[in-house]
C-alpha cells in the first residue's frame, strides 16, 4: 500500500482578478522510501499542491475544493486542525526554498531545530537542544555543537538550508516534502544540498516529495516524476522512463531546454516558446495547447485527462505521437 | 558594551549643553520678568526699586555671565541655584517631585502597553472582523480625544451628577500606598490609553506584516498552533519596531503628565514647572528642562539597549 494517496487534489484562489484553480485535479501516489519530483514552470501549482497536503494554503483567498489525501490510514484534506497540526512536523516535514528568510532571526538555530522535539515529543528544551546539535552536526554543519546557540545570520544560505533538513530530520517524518530547497542557493551548494537530503532519505528510509522547475538536476535524485502544467498534471512515470520516451510534447520541451554534458559543443538550447497560461483566464480544451507543436482541433475543445500510455506511465494528452 | 555605554552618555554632553543654553535664554525672555511679578503681587514697587531687585537676584548681571555662573554652579558643586522665590534650592524641589512624576509616567506606561499590544496583536490576528474595527475604532478615538479634555471631564461630571469629587490633597506613596494608587490610577489610566493608541496601530501593522514572513509559515509546518506561532515567532519580532516608538513617545508621555498633574493636582515635576513658568522662577524652569532632557536621552538610551534582547543581530560596540 502506498504511503501517501492523493485523488483529485483541487485547490482555489479568489484573487482581485477573479477565482483561479491553481492545483487541478492532481492525483498520485508514493511509496515509502520513494523519491517523486514534481517538476514545471513557475506558477504550475508546484507548491500550492505542497502546501495544500501540509494545509497550510492562505485562507481564506485559497481553500481546498475536492480531493482526498490518504497517508498512514488518515486523509489530510478532511483531517480536524488539531490533528493535522500533530502530522505536521511530526509525521510529515517541510523545506522551503528561501533558506535566508524560512528561519526566524530572533530565534537561535538549535531552539528552531529542536522545536518539533517539543512540540511532538514531549522533550524539555534542555534536551531538544542536545537533539538540535546533533541533527546540525548530521546535516554536517561544521562545528555543529558549538552553535547550536547561534543565530540564523550568523549562517550561510546553504548552512541554513543544512538546519532546515536538520529540522525536518527532528521527529523522523516518514515524508518530507522539499520545496525547491536548493533554488535560491550556489550551483556548488545545490548539488551538496541535494546528494544530503537523498543520503538521509535512504538512511531513516523517509519518502521524499522533491519540488524543482529543474529537470536536469532532478534526474538523479527521483525515482518517479511528475510534470505539471497549468495546475494539472500532465505527464508522470519512472525517470528513467520519462528521460527516454518523454511521452508529453511538454516534457518533451523541457527536456530539449536541458543543457547535456554530451550535447555537440555550441549547438542552442531550445527553450519552449510563449508563455506560462494565465490561470484565470483558461481557455476551454488543453492548457498547453497554445505552445504546442502537435496541436490539433481536437485540442480547443477537449481538456485531455491523465491517461496510461504505458505501463505505469501515464499522460494527459490527446495526440499519440510520441 | 561598557565602551558603548561610555559613548552614548559622552553623546550626552553636548546634547545638553546646547539645550541648557537654549532654555537658559528663552525663559528670560518670557514677556513679563519676575521682577514685575513680585512689584505686582507684592505691592512694593512704591518701596523697593527695580534696580534693587534685580541687583539682590543677580539678574541685573550680562545673560553670559548669569549662565556662566549657573552652569559652574551644576559642573563644579552640584547646585542648581535657589528658587527665586523661595530661595530653597532647587535641586532639593526637583527630587521630591521626581519620584511621584516618575511613579505617573511609568504607570501610564504599563498601561499603555498593556492596552495597545493585546489589541493590536488580536487585531491583525483577525484582520477585518469585528474586534478589528472595534480595536482600530478605539484607537482613533483615542488619538482624537486629547487627554486634558478626558481628564477634565473626569474632574468635572462625576461632581455634577453625582456630587463626588476627586481627592484634591495628595497622597504621598510612603504615606498610603493604596491611596496613592488609587489616587494616580486615573491620570495613569487617562494618559496611557491616549499614548495607546499609536502603539496599538504599529504593534497591528507591524504584527501583519510578521505573520506574512516565511519563517512563520515554516512554524506552523512544524506543527506549532496559534499561540505557539504568534507568541514565541511573531511577537517578538513585531515588537521591534514598536520598542522604537515606545522611545520616541517619552517626550510625549512626559509632556502629558505634565498636563495631567496639573489637571489632577498631583505634586510632581510637571505641577512644579507650571507654577515655576507662571511664577517665572527661571532657575527651577531651567532645572526641569534639563532634567527632563536627561530623561529623555536616558530613555532612549535604555530602548536602544533593550534591542539586544529582542534582535539577536544587534552588537553594541
Ligand atoms: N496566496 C495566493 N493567492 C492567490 N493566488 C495564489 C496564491 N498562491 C499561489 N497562487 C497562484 O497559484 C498558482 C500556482 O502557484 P504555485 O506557487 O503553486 O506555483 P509554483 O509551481 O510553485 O511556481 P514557482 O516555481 O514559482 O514556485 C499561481 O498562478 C499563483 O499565482
Ligand atoms: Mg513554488
Amino acid at each position: 500500500m502506498a504511503l501517501l494517496s492523493v485523488r483529485g487534489l483541487t485547490t482555489r484562489f479568489r484573487t482581485d482578478r477573479g477565482a483561479l484553480t491553481a492545483v487541478d485535479d492532481v492525483s498520485f501516489d508514493l511509496d515509502e522510501g520513494e523519491t517523486l519530483a514534481i517538476v514545471g514552470e513557475s506558477g504550475s501549482g508546484k507548491s500550492v499542491t505542497a502546501l495544500s497536503l501540509m494545509r497550510l494554503i492562505a485562507q481564506p483567498a485559497g481553500q481546498i475544493v475536492a480531493g482526498s489525501a490518504m497517508f498512514e490510514g488518515k486523509d489530510l484534506l478532511s483531517l480536524p486542525e488539531e490533528e493535522m497540526r500533530s502530522v505536521r512536523g511530526d509525521r510529515i516535514a517541510m523545506i522551503f526554498q528561501e533558506p535566508m528568510t524560512s528561519l526566524n532571526p530572533s530565534i537561535s538555530v538549535g531552539a528552531q531545530v529542536g522545536e518539533p522535539m517539543v512540540l511532538h515529543r514531549g522533550s524539555t528544551w534542555q534536551a531538544a537542544m542536545a537533539k538540535a546539535g546533533e541533527l546540525l552536526d548530521r546535516v554536517r554543519l561544521p562545528d555543529a555543537r558549538a552553535r547550536v546557540n547561534a543565530y540564523p545570520h550568523q549562517f550561510s544560505g546553504g548552512q541554513r538550508q543544512r538546519a532546515m533538513i536538520a529540522m525536518a530530520l527532528a521527529c523522523q517524518p516518514r515524508l518530507i516534502i522539499a520545496d525547491e530547497p536548493t533554488t535560491a542557493l550556489d550551483v556548488t551548494v545545490q548539488a551538496q544540498i541535494l546528494a544530503l537530503l537523498k543520503e538521509l532519505t535512504r538512511e531513516t528510509g523517509a519518502a521524499l516529495i522533491l519540488i524543482t522547475h529543474d529537470l536536469g538536476v532532478v534526474a538523479r535524485y527521483a525515482d518517479r516524476v511528475a510534470v505539471m502544467y497549468g495546475g494539472r498534471m500532465v505527464e508522470t512515470a519512472s525517470a528513467r522512463a520519462l528521460y527516454r520516451t518523454p511521452r508529453h510534447p511538454y516534457t518533451e520541451g523541457l527536456l530539449a531546454s536541458i543543457p547535456r554534458l554530451d550535447q555537440v559543443a555550441g549547438r542552442r538550447l531550445i527553450p519552449i516558446e510563449g508563455q506560462p497560461p494565465d490561470l484565470t483566464r483558461l481557455p476551454p480544451g488543453c492548457a498547453f495547447r497554445p505552445r504546442c507543436r502537435r496541436a490539433t482541433a481536437a485540442c480547443e475543445t477537449t481538456r485531455p485527462a491523465l491517461a496510461e500510455a504505458a505501463p505505469g506511465h501515464w499522460k494527459a494528452c490527446l495526440n499519440d505521437a510520441a | 558594551m561598557r565602551a558603548y555605554l561610555v559613548r552614548r552618555l559622552l553623546a550626552l554632553v553636548p546634547t545638553l549643553f546646547f539645550a541648557s543654553l537654549i532654555v537658559f535664554s528663552t525663559v528670560r525672555m518670557i514677556p513679563g520678568d519676575i521682577i514685575d511679578m513680585m512689584i505686582a503681587q507684592n505691592d512694593i514697587g512704591s518701596k523697593v526699586s527695580r534696580q534693587a531687585l534685580e541687583a539682590a537676584l543677580g539678574l541685573d548681571q550680562p545673560m553670559f555671565t548669569q549662565y556662566l555662573a549657573w552652569v559652574s554652579g551644576i559642573l563644579l558643586h552640584g547646585d542648581f541655584g535657589k528658587s527665586l522665590w523661595q530661595q530653597s534650592p532647587v535641586l532639593e524641589e526637583i527630587l521630591t517631585r521626581i519620584p511621584v512624576t516618575f511613579e505617573l509616567g511609568i504607570m501610564a506606561l504599563i498601561v499603555a502597553l498593556t492596552v495597545a499590544i493585546p489589541i493590536g496583536v488580536i487585531s491583525a490576528l483577525r484582520q477585518d472582523s469585528w474586534g478589528d474595527y472595534i480595536g482600530r475604532s478605539f484607537s482613533i478615538l483615542m488619538l482624537a480625544v486629547p487627554g486634558f479634555w478626558m481628564g477634565t471631564m473626569v474632574m468635572v461630571f462625576p461632581s455634577i451628577w453625582w456630587g463626588i469629587s476627586p481627592e484634591v490633597k495628595f497622597v504621598p506613596f510612603h504615606e498610603d500606598p493604596w491611596g496613592n494608587f488609587i489616587q494616580m490610577a486615573i491620570p495613569a489610566v487617562i494618559l496611557g490609553t491616549s499614548l495607546s493608541a499609536v502603539t496599538m496601530r504599529m504593534t497591528r501593522t507591524m504584527m501583519l506584516e510578521v505573520l506574512r514572513q516565511d519563517y512563520i509559515r515554516t512554524a506552523w509546518a512544524k506543527g506549532q498552533n496559534e499561540r505557539g506561532v504568534v507568541i514565541r515567532h511573531a511577537l517578538r519580532n513585531a515588537l521591534i519596531p514598536v520598542v522604537t516608538l515606545i522611545g520616541l513617545q517619552a517626550p510625549i508621555l512626559i509632556g502629558g503628565a505634565v498636563i495631567m498633574e496639573q489637571i489632577f493636582v498631583i505634586p510632581g515635576m510637571g505641577l512644579l514647572l507650571l507654577e515655576a513658568v507662571s511664577r517665572r522662577d527661571y532657575p527651577v524652569i531651567t532645572a526641569v528642562f534639563l532634567i527632563v532632557g536627561v530623561a529623555v536621552v536616558l530613555i532612549n538610551l535604555l530602548v536602544d539597549l533593550s534591542y539586544g534582547l529582542l534582535d539577536p543581530k544587534v552588537r553594541f560596540r
